[in-house]
């Protein structure tokens, strides 16, 4: 498969539909890199090895190769070695800035319609407190939507990771079924996102988004590879979201970095909805000694975020 | 092969040698609607599927709704088809071709409201050239695979004998081209006692297997459902209940094809109400089970009380109300009252305790997939109203139109070519002694 197939294949496919073409001679036709070549004297041309070498051979021997799009795919769905990464989100800390939102979206040019980790008010019952819970998607170590998913396109990684091959998914969105914390969402329309020309698709930054496809959180796995933190983890101005890796059992926010297994026990750390055996990597802290206000969250929200809270509260009848 | 009652063969052949003015008007009609639902699929091509209901969260809709009730009425051809030739009942012989029709029709009709609901048609192939076989999807594939074949096979099976009697008749003249297609057909089949022998052999072990098949293959479309997490559908009682909901429904549309091709084709000699009575008795069995699954499954969500199965049964309570009693009582008992007291117990009635239903229980698979999936585990807290409750679309809607129209020029092509009713069948049933009631 090509990673230039997303909106004009769609409209070749709808042509070529009548004409009785199958979907599997089109998606075959990949983009043909053109190599830069110099003319050398005597039918012969000078062209640069991989190695770096400059060599000499015959017009004649000359042949257009496609370009290699599958090395990043690949190389994606081996994972880092040695680690195994995992979320903590203080939810003391957290006052719905919803700065987190925005990184994630403008990093992955993802519509506004779009939230890969989402804000929640939670009120688990009539007498207890409410308050702000961000959601990522959980890269649980025992992910439904892996075992769910036919084709192979969202896949579990050796570092805990759970991303999705868009240039695989064919959108039944059996996985969005299956995941019980509604961390997946489907691309209705093209995304219309305008991707640079020589933009090599790598499912670890999964740009650009694909009409048609199903996409969530990749934990950043870009920013990890170099070292650096997710952009929601960056963006956060309460310090809410600390990242980390088990195997040295420690996680940071950016402005501190602590023990992992010394956070779990002096907070009580624990995980959403362990009931359901999913083994989530996200971990929460509980709202306890809060820095904010439940309410300070509904100040400052845009009309429409304020629509999204107005019926918060415990679910169901009221007794 | 000659048969010697010519009346016979008449009868069910008149709609293969001419071709009515109504039935020209009729297939016109299934064509607008079917080209109708191509244009709703090209916009859903071209512009996404936001031309759709759809969204997050109700990510599954009308398009799954009608893949389960198209791959159920199939199955239950299957099974009425397999379990009435394997018992040899008497009175099954103008039926069972219906039956058999209805599975492999519905079962080619099916699968395609799985391309619609999914996103990248053009990458279906993938499904055969990745296949994860966790996948409760890949199941499905091979599932629907083996029982297309073998419903196939078994529908060709029991046409052998009707082509070869149509290839010698000497009576009609059918054009050229048709009486070559029976040559070719009838593979050579001239009622010899050997080849009688290892037609009917293959014919029991076609007619086992299908049964098999079918409830393996509407297990695993339950298990689709039942292997989430989802409240409302991790149930363990899937599996069976699917099975049985298939067979009713597929029950209910022989019921009702029955009253239209008697209509039509004036078959009230051969189909008459002792037919109705036997299938609708049939439906009526089928029905009970059918409601004590249905309120097994409700009882013990409603029982207990699980935060999330709470939730979904107040769901369905308030913002389902109509639909739910429609479709889990009055389509679970209009057919047991009508069927079971004799009084009402009549042609008109039966096929109206038929269509109800069928259409009760397409609902109730609307409120198994839909409601589920408006209660998810974390809150829905949206601004967008369509992404808090499903509505379907025009686009939906003709697609689910065309569905049914593909269905109907399929039986009406197949009308052209094939008796509806099977010679053969009825041949051996005279043969038999055993006398055809009269009209009642």
């Amino acid at each position: 498969m090509s990673d230039h197939d997303n909106k004009k294949s769609r409209r070749k496919f709808l042509k070529n539909v009548g004409a009785g073409l199958g979907a599997l001679s089109l998606s075959g036709a990949g983009a043909i890199a053109g190599n830069k070549i110099t003319e050398a004297p005597g039918g012969k041309v000078k062209v640069l090895t991989a190695e770096g070498k400059l060599v000499e051979v015959s017009r004649d021997a000359l042949k257009d190769v496609k370009r290699v799009t599958n090395e990043k795919r690949e190389t994606a769905r081996e994972g880092l070695p040695n680690r195994k990464f995992i979320m903590v989100i203080d939810l003391a800390k957290c006052a719905n800035a919803r700065k987190c939102i925005d990184a994630c979206q403008e990093g992955h040019m993802l519509p506004k319609t779009h939230e890969w980790i989402q804000l929640y008010s939670i009120q688990e019952a009539e007498h207890t407190a409410p308050y702000w819970m961000p959601r990522p998607c959980f890269h649980c170590d025992n992910p439904l939507c892996v075992s769910v998913c036919p084709v192979g396109a969202t896949y579990k990684r050796d570092d805990g990771i759970v991303l999705v091959d868009s240039n695989r998914c064919i959108g039944c969105k059996f996985c969005m079924t299956g995941c019980p914390y509604s961390a997946r969402s489907f691309h209705w329309k093209d995304p219309e996102a305008e991707v640079p020309e020589d933009h090599v698709y790598d499912p670890e930054l999964n740009i650009p988004p694909v009409e048609g496809t199903v996409g969530k959180c990749v934990f950043c796995a870009d920013k990890l590879r170099n070292n650096e933190l997710p952009r929601c983890v960056s963006a956060c101005p309460m310090g809410a979201l600390y990242f980390g890796d088990m195997v040295e059992d420690a996680i940071t926010n950016g402005q501190e970095t602590l023990r992992f297994s010394r956070v779990m026990e002096e907070k009580h750390g624990y995980r959403y909805m362990e009931e359901l055996g999913t083994h989530p990597s996200v971990y929460y802290l509980p709202p306890v000694d809060r820095l904010f206000d439940y309410d300070s969250g509904m100040e400052g929200l845009s009309e429409q975020d304020k629509k999204r809270y107005k019926k918060t509260g415990p679910r169901g009848k009221k007794k | 092969m000659e048969i010697r009652n010519k009346s016979l063969l008449k009868d069910f052949t008149s709609e293969i040698v001419t071709t009515s003015r109504k039935w020209y008007l009729l297939f016109g009609f299934f064509v607008i609607i079917w080209a109708l639902g191509v244009y709703a699929l090209v916009l859903q091509i071209d512009k996404g599927h936001v031309v759709t209901g759809m969204r997050d969260n109700v990510v599954w809709g009308v398009y799954i709704v009608n893949f389960i009730f198209f791959m159920g009425l199939s199955y239950a051809g299957a099974l009425i088809s397999g379990v009435l030739h394997l018992f040899k009942s008497p009175w099954r012989a103008p039926v069972i071709r219906f039956a058999e029709l209805i599975t492999v029709i519905s079962l080619c009709v099916g699968p395609f409201f799985i391309f619609f609901c999914i996103g990248r048609l053009d990458r279906l192939p993938f499904l055969f050239a990745y296949p994860r076989i966790q996948s409760p999807i890949t199941w499905d594939v091979i599932a629907i695979c083996t029982d297309l074949i073998g419903c196939f096979i078994f529908l060709y099976l029991s046409l052998i004998e009707d082509f070869a009697i149509l290839r010698d008749t000497k009576d009609i003249s059918f054009k050229p081209w048709k009486r070559k297609l029976y040559e070719v057909l009838a593979l050579g089949y001239q009622g010899t006692e050997k080849q009688y022998k290892l037609l009917s052999r293959a014919k029991n072990i076609m007619a086992a297997m299908i049964i098999a098949i079918a409830i393996i293959v509407y297990s695993v479309l339950a298990w689709i459902f039942g292997v989430t997490l989802q409240p409302g559908w991790h149930s363990t009682i899937f599996g069976p209940y699917f099975v049985i909901a298939a067979v009713f429904s597929g029950t209910g549309l022989l019921i009702i094809l029955m009253q239209i091709f008697r209509k039509i084709y004036r078959l009230e000699k051969y189909i008459t109400k002792k037919h109705f009575v036997n299938v609708g008795v049939l439906l009526l069995i089928i029905a009970a089970f059918y409601g004590y699954f249905t309120f097994s499954d409700y009882l013990t969500k409603w029982y207990g009380s699980v935060k999330m199965d709470k939730l979904l049964i107040d769901k369905l309570f308030e913002d389902y109300y109509f639909l739910f009693i429609f479709a889990n009582y009055l389509g679970i008992l209009i057919p047991i009252i009508i069927v079971g007291i004799p009084k009402f117990r009549n042609i008109r009635n039966i096929v109206i305790a038929a269509v109800i239903a069928l259409l009760g229980l397409w609902i109730n698979r609307y409120i198994i997939v839909v409601p589920t999936l408006e209660t998810p585990f974390l809150p829905i807290q949206d601004y967008r109203p369509d992404f808090i409750k499903y509505s379907p679309t025009w686009v939906e809607w003709a697609l689910t139109a065309a569905g049914v129209a593909v269905f109907g020029i399929f039986m009406m092509l197949v009308s052209k070519i094939a008796p509806l009713v099977s010679i053969s069948e009825m041949k051996s049933t005279e043969n038999n002694k055993i006398t055809l009631t009269p009209e009642v």
